[in-house]
């Protein structure tokens, strides 16, 4: 057979290999299981396949792998019918149905197997996984599954997609759902089963989801999870072979679980849209522009009370303003100073603003009496609640939303407390 | 009836203690499983009986002997650290609630593998039977404690002590855990805290957890957390009922299984949860609620009468 071309000589190149098949055939499919808030269905269904397991080693005395398999694969999709069965015809959520099946299933298994010792007596090694095990067979099983996987996701990614987003969605694109859905759980219970000899119960869930789970940190675009997914999931299978390989008694299962984890520990903090620490990052940023957009907007207002007839602002007024101290009126204009906004008077007690400081002063003042004026014209608000709410959204407001609420307004003059709204286009430039 | 004094003849007292072990471990885990099944965090038993492992390993490494309460404080804290890496996911990331779950209690149980192969190696196992199993079958062998002038197994001891704070706990804090299981918000307003609430609860169900794995090992406990709550989840809109009937779930499972145990010669505690979940099987086709026999009945009701109202 040509495939055994591919497949190593040596014990712990099998490993590997294995190992690098699991990862990407878990991975691929863990995509959707995680998309599916089904992520603890593999979990379900590699304990559901116990009483399969045990099944096959009672009727089959020779331990035919094949019969074996099947019974487990049986057991699995048993399993994950009457998880789907029972969230459709009960109020039972999915965690508790999965939950209820996994459970139920294991303890029968054990149940069962507690009667037949003698005949049942390598259950365990199935049930933990032994990767070093693995022989030229599994690996061609384990290659087949993989590829089947492979090609059968590529064929219907697709409505597989749409399905995982939204069921009803896809029922009404006139794709056969139930159809789909066998197809998928098919997959699933078969990858896990192919699992389990390699990594065991617990591990095998960790590898749909863990990696799944960090490419998800990483794209909002599905095709890229999918191959970031099954990056990872190799990449995991990879170190774990290769760890296990060269120290001594590491068992490989949970050091490639530990290396996903840490893959997704990774992500956890530094991926770049969704992860904690750039969230943690925009947040600053959010919060110090809007720190100074309001000590822009607090000068602009000290100059309108005075008529616009100063240039300057001295900086004991804008402490007043801003009700704080005079020192701290000094911090948020050093800040307003690195973003060219204003300049500093001479002596330094006072403060001038710059054409682009007038520009983003206007910004905002304007947002705040339009939005306050949307507000009461059309929400019906009295004009006296609509302060807080402007106070939020003025630094939010886009160009387009702002021209959408001047064209509704009828381009307004004054706001609701009869101060005029400026208008940042219009001045531009003359006010230096 | 032969059948139902078999257990009797065969272990005398043995058969009632048997019979109240199982009892007194599934008791207090119906009851708090009831309040993980409505704050839909049934999976969050399975996540802490997983990750126990690697408290108790490096409990072990540090102490050095297998009889120490040490090992069960570990437990329990590797338990409450799973908690604490399931909200820290899903609640800093978009990553939801669930893969959260298998992230966290996957990677501390490996890691638990990991460190009793590199730390302990061969020479001592911590036995994966007993993760399995549990030691319910070895009650009649444990030591005996005399009380009132009967031999009481100490296990049973332990889990009465369990099962009586759960209980006193639950109904002190009633009204907290009803309000914040079925609206969050609302108890937030009343100040009660959701985070020290999710903690509290997450504490206790360790706890119970720990004290429930070593008599029916770590997977079967996450079925009686489970069931006997989603049994009568099935057969009640209220909640007091809810808890009563799921008190009443772990007993029945309790006798069942100890028949089962005799009748068919097998492991108790799988039989306990075997007929656990025979039980929910019935609940879902005759349950008053959801029953599927009654829903079926009541289409077959009305399927005349849709009918007569096209012919009218």
């Amino acid at each position: 057979m040509m495939l055994d071309l591919l497949i190593p000589s040596s014990g712990a190149g099998k490993a590997i290999l294995a190992a690098v098949l699991l990862g990407a055939g878990s991975g691929l499919l863990g995509s959707f299981v995680v998309l599916r808030r089904m992520a603890l269905m593999g979990d379900a269904i590699s304990h559901a396949v116990l009483p399969g397991v045990v099944a096959g080693l009672i009727y089959s005395p020779e331990r035919s792998p094949l019969v074996i398999f099947l019974c487990a694969v049986a057991a699995g999709l048993l399993g994950a019918g009457l998880v789907r069965a029972m969230m459709a015809t009960t109020r039972l959520k999915s965690d508790t149905a999965l939950g209820i099946v996994l459970a139920f299933f294991f303890a029968f298994g054990i149940m069962w197997q507690s009667r037949n010792q003698e005949s049942t007596a390598g259950v365990m090694n199935f049930l933990f996984g032994n990767i070093g095990a693995i022989n030229t067979a599994d690996l061609r099983m384990m290659m087949l599954a993989t590829g089947l996987l492979c090609i059968v996701v590529f064929v219907l990614k697709r409505p597989l997609l749409v399905m995982s987003f939204d069921e009803g969605f896809s029922r009404g694109l006139g794709y056969p759902v139930r159809f789909l859905n066998a197809v998928f759980y098919f997959l699933l219970t078969f990858s896990v089963v192919v699992g389990l000899q390699a990594v065991g119960v617990v591990l095998v869930s960790a590898m749909l989801i863990t990696p799944a789970a960090s490419a998800y940190l990483l794209t909002d675009r599905f095709g890229k999870m999918l191959v970031l997914s099954m990056a990872f999931g190799v990449f995991s299978g990879v170190v774990g072979g290769l760890v296990s390989a060269s120290v001594n008694g590491m068992p490989t299962g949970p050091v490639i679980t530990l290396a996903a984890t840490l893959v997704f520990a990774l992500t956890y903090f530094l991926a770049p849209q969704h992860g904690v620490l750039a969230k943690v990052l925009r947040r600053g940023r959010r919060r110090r522009r809007v720190y100074r957009e309001n000590t822009l907007k607090a000068i602009y207002q000290i100059q309108e009370a005075s008529g616009f007839s100063h240039e300057d602002v001295d900086l004991i007024d804008l402490a007043q303003k801003r009700r704080n101290t005079e020192d701290h009126a000094r911090k948020e204009c050093a800040a307003l100073l690195r973003h060219d906004f204003i300049e500093l008077s001479a002596d330094g007690q006072a403060v001038r603003l710059t054409t682009s400081g007038w520009r983003r002063a206007m910004e905002m003042v304007r947002n705040h009496r339009l939005w306050e004026l949307y507000l009461t014209n059309e929400a019906n608000y009295a004009d006296d609640h609509v302060h807080e709410d402007a106070e939020k959204i003025e630094h939010i407001l886009g160009a387009n939303t702002v021209k959408q609420l001047e064209q509704d307004l009828d381009f307004p003059e004054l706001d609701p407390h009869g101060k005029p709204i400026p208008q940042p286009q219009l001045v531009a430039s003359p006010i230096v | 009836m032969n059948y139902l004094t078999i257990p009797w003849e065969s272990f005398g007292i043995g058969a009632f203690w048997l019979m109240l072990m199982a009892f007194l471990v599934a008791l207090p885990c119906s009851q708090m499983g009831s309040f993980l099944i409505l704050r839909r965090m049934a999976l969050t038993g399975d996540a802490i009986s997983h990750s126990v492992f690697p408290g108790v390993v490096i409990a072990f490494v540090l102490i050095g002997d297998l009889a120490s309460p040490w090992l069960i404080v570990g437990a329990g804290l590797a338990g409450l650290v799973s908690t604490v890496f399931i909200e820290l996911i899903h609640r800093k990331t978009r990553v939801k609630q669930d893969a959260a779950t298998g992230i966290s209690f996957t990677a501390l149980f490996a890691l638990g593998v990991v460190l009793m192969e590199s730390m302990l190696g061969k020479n001592v196992d911590l036995d994966l039977d007993c993760v399995l199993h549990g030691r319910l079958g070895l009650l009649l062998e444990e030591a005996h404690v005399e009380i009132l002038g009967a031999q009481v197994p100490q296990p049973i001891l332990v889990m009465a002590g369990v099962s009586v704070v759960t209980i006193l706990a639950m109904v002190v804090f009633y009204r907290v855990l009803l309000l914040s299981s079925f609206d969050a918000g609302l108890a937030a307003s009343y100040g009660y805290k959701p985070v020290v609430i999710h903690y509290c609860l997450m504490f206790v169900v360790s706890f119970i957890v720990v004290a429930a794995f070593q008599a029916v090992g770590a997977i079967l406990v996450i079925a009686l957390l489970i069931l006997p709550g989603a049994a009568a989840y099935l057969c009640t809109h209220r909640l007091k009922i809810m808890l009563l009937l799921a008190g009443l779930h772990a007993l029945l499972s309790a006798v069942g299984g100890l028949y089962l145990h005799v009748w068919f010669n097998t492991d108790m505690a799988s039989a306990v949860v075997v007929c656990g979940g025979v039980l929910l099987l019935l609940t879902w086709l005759l349950g008053p609620v959801d029953g599927l026999m009654w829903k079926w009945l009541k289409e077959e009701g009305r399927q005349p009468d849709d009918d007569t109202s096209h012919s009218t």
